[in-house]
């Protein structure tokens, strides 16, 4: 139970390397693309519910930790405001703008 | 100049730049000193709002990269020892005085004690080492203060300058050389990125990054491994809470100090520290002047116990005087290291006064009525 | 439930190896971080890597200093030098630091318990002082990480696991008492307002002074859920609508109560010296430059 091996399983377990091997799911918005890492989201709502513009929503699939994670909606519809992304706990989602011609 | 002074002027030439204390009688010449003279060597005094934020302060600016210092006395040291807790936990270099004096509580302000001595080696919560020092005049407290700067970076640990209120407020002359050694801090020889911070050396102690040297390291009171990070694995606390006290443990030799006064062929052995061994000098004076053969111990370093001296000098003797001002602290170590082998006799004193040499001389002659 | 749209859903793709912004300013591999889901704390955090990224600042030059608590565990999650200290010890911690160190960028993150409960006494003394120290309040109206005891901060009739009848003594007004004892950047935000926030958080970092920001946060484990305020983002939902932005208002009219309206935005923010400035002032004064 509390052998050294343990405790490595238990170190990690808990670190996540979610910000560097596994991907982002992307979707290309009206400015740019927004990127979501699915996993890393806790389902707290805030970005799909305070959204000005209804890009986001709850999806229906759950993520790896159990959680309804957000998935766009209405890609036209962002208008690149970051909210999202500012009021997201978790560091799971945001914004990168870029120009249509560099698509 | 008073011990409390000499304290201060030890600090200052041992390159300390950084005091934070609240006042307290009778520590206050030394912070009221400390005052004065560390905005004329460039360095900061701060005067905090209780000695829960000095030593919180202390242990600040030391991860600033200074040689940092408090002082106080019991009432003070009480609020203190959590961070002390914090300073070994985290294994910054500090240095810490305790001018003692009447306790338990309020006490006696003003007068004299030695009661804080096992507050000094347990007062802060779990298991940990220290090491303390208690110097026997102005002049020693100079020294000792200077050896403590150096012990506290040698070995990245808290070190308590244990004094009392006599040593502290006597006049002595105080002869301050030329040159006095700054002991420097042990630094990383690695780039930041192979840095593990809490990864200790050959010698147990592990290189100090301070804060803005470019390793952005965590630092944390919670136990942790090399990387400083928390870990809540009970193999990894026993083997950090190991390594710090082993660290002080196994190395004791460099900083184990004390001095013998007639003990070559002494048949009583008369064990003091700071002021209270000025005193047990006299009464083995006294008693060698009635032709018993006694001998003084005085302790300089208390902390790690000096067990092999005790140890060693108990063998020769048929019993053992312990000579302090309190109802029995540093006693229970000399009945622990001789293993009880030898009568031994307290003279003791709650605190007030400094014991007189008559006293120490009754004693002498009581243990020697005893069988072995 | 899911919000059913007209629209068909765009597809995402999955790209591989990329990395949040923020991340050069996160041990990613202490991440993720232990807050519950809904917490302000990571909004808290996040606020202020934006800031530091915005202002560009040298992060070897910044030293975050926190407390015990829920929000103490800020120190673990940043990349920079970050220290964790005692229960209410953060203050003059980071006041020794800065006095040691006076070019580093000091930021004191803590939570309304830990900073002025048992941290009361420092905080007030180093406001006075104005040391030069930006001290950032995650407020979340109880102690969390020990399960929800009653605080300073806890409002009236607040249930918590140590006023299971409900609280009866009088919550402090944290902007009203760090302006009264001297501060000179006051602000207040909900983790809401994350933009506000993070903007406040720039200015405090640039105005030397003792700088302070109260941070209202939901905490849908302990304190939200014993007063039935629902989840998470019920809580983020009272704050858009009770709180008011109104800068500059009178701090001492600044409290806020269960049900009513409460102002948030900029308090206080004016220059006095600092206590660094005041010092070597003197020194110069005595000793000559």
């Amino acid at each position: 139970m509390n052998t050294k091996k343990g405790a490595e399983d238990r170190v990690t377990r808990h670190a996540s390397p979610v910000t560097h091997k596994e991907g982002a799911k992307r979707w290309r918005v009206a400015k740019g693309y927004l990127y979501l890492l699915e996993d890393t989201c806790k389902g707290c709502g805030f970005c799909h519910t305070f959204c000005p513009k209804g890009v986001l929503a709850q999806a229906e699939h759950f993520n790896a930790k159990g959680y309804h994670p957000p998935e766009v909606v209405d890609a036209d519809a962002c208008v690149m405001c970051r909210f999202c992304e500012a009021v997201c706990p978790e560091f799971a989602i945001w914004l990168e703008e870029k120009e249509e011609s560099h698509d | 100049m008073n011990g409390d002074e000499a304290i201060a002027e030890g600090a200052i030439a041992a390159g300390c730049t950084f005091f934070a204390a609240y006042p307290i009688t009778p520590q206050s010449e030394l912070a009221e000193r400390m005052a004065r003279r560390l905005p004329q060597v460039g360095g900061v005094f701060i005067q905090m709002e209780d000695e829960l934020g000095a030593m919180a302060a202390v242990v600040g600016a030391a991860w600033g990269g200074a040689k940092a210092m408090t002082a106080t006395s019991g009432p003070g040291f009480s609020l203190m020892v959590e961070n002390i807790g914090l300073a070994v936990m985290t294994e910054t270099p500090c240095v810490v005085a305790n001018v003692q004096r009447g306790a338990p509580s309020t006490g006696l302000p003003t007068l004299v004690g030695q009661g804080d001595m096992m507050q000094a080696r347990w007062g802060s919560h779990g298991h940990y080492e220290i090491i303390a020092l208690s110097p026997w005049s102005p002049q020693e407290a100079f020294d000792l203060t200077v050896k403590a700067f150096a012990l506290s970076e040698r070995f990245r640990t808290p070190v308590l300058l244990m004094t009392d209120e006599v040593v502290g407020h006597m006049y002595e002359r105080v002869e301050i050389p030329e040159e006095v050694p700054v002991a420097p801090r042990k630094k990383p020889k690695v780039a930041p990125e192979e840095f593990l911070p809490f990864e200790p050396d050959e010698d147990l102690v592990p290189p100090m990054a301070c804060a803005g040297e470019g390793y952005r390291i965590h630092v944390t009171g919670l136990t942790h491994d090399e990387h400083g990070y928390p870990v809540m694995d009970a193999e990894a606390h026993d083997r950090l809470v190991r390594r710090l006290c082993e660290k002080i443990l196994r190395f004791r030799d460099e900083f184990t100090w004390w001095e013998e006064v007639m003990t070559e062929d002494a048949e009583v052995l008369v064990i003091s520290y700071g002021i209270s061994a000025r005193v047990a000098l006299g009464g083995v004076e006294l008693a060698r002047k009635k032709g018993i053969k006694a001998g003084l111990l005085r302790l300089i370093t208390i902390w790690p116990f000096p067990d092999e001296v005790l140890r060693k000098l108990s063998e020769q003797v048929r019993g053992t005087v312990v000579v302090e001002i309190n109802l029995g602290q540093i006693y229970r170590e000399v009945e622990r290291a001789t293993g009880g082998r030898v009568p031994m006799r307290g003279v003791f004193h709650a605190g007030g006064r400094i014991h007189t040499p008559e006293e120490v001389l009754a004693g002498i002659e009581e243990v020697l009525k005893c069988r072995s | 439930m899911p919000v059913v749209k007209a629209k068909p859903k765009p597809k995402p793709e999955v790209v591989p190896g990329v990395r949040h912004p923020s991340e050069k300013y996160l041990r990613t591999d202490r991440l993720p971080h232990i807050w519950c889901s809904g917490c302000g704390l990571g909004i808290a955090l996040s606020s202020f890597l934006y800031a530091l990224e915005e202002l560009e600042i040298d992060p070897d030059s910044v030293a975050v200093v926190s407390g015990i608590g829920c929000a103490g565990r800020f120190a673990g999650y940043v990349r920079l030098d970050s220290y964790h200290t005692t229960h209410g010890r953060a203050i003059p911690f980071a006041t020794g630091l800065k006095l040691a160190k006076p070019d580093l960028k000091v930021v004191v993150f803590s939570g309304d318990g830990d900073l002025f409960a048992i941290g009361g006494n420092h905080f007030i003394h180093a406001a006075r002082r104005n040391i030069d120290i930006t001290v950032l309040c995650v407020n979340n109206f109880n102690y969390g990480m020990t399960g929800g005891q009653v605080g300073p901060t806890t409002p009236v009739g607040g249930r918590t696991t140590t006023t299971p009848y409900g609280n009866f003594e009088h919550p402090f007004n944290l902007v009203y008492l760090a302006a009264s004892a001297g501060a000179t950047y006051v602000a207040r935000w909900t983790t809401l307002h994350a933009r506000r926030l993070k903007e406040s958080i720039k200015e405090a970092l640039q105005h030397p002074g003792f700088n302070f920001i109260e941070i209202i946060s939901p905490c849908p484990t302990n304190f939200g859920r014993r007063n039935r305020l629902g989840d998470a983002l019920d809580e983020m939902r009272y704050y858009a609508e009770k709180a008011v932005i109104r800068h500059g208002a009178d701090p001492a009219e600044a409290e806020v109560i269960v049900g009513k309206e409460f102002i948030v935005g900029k308090f206080v923010d004016i220059r006095k010296p600092t206590y660094l400035e005041l010092y070597h002032k003197k020194v110069e004064e005595l000793f000559g430059p």
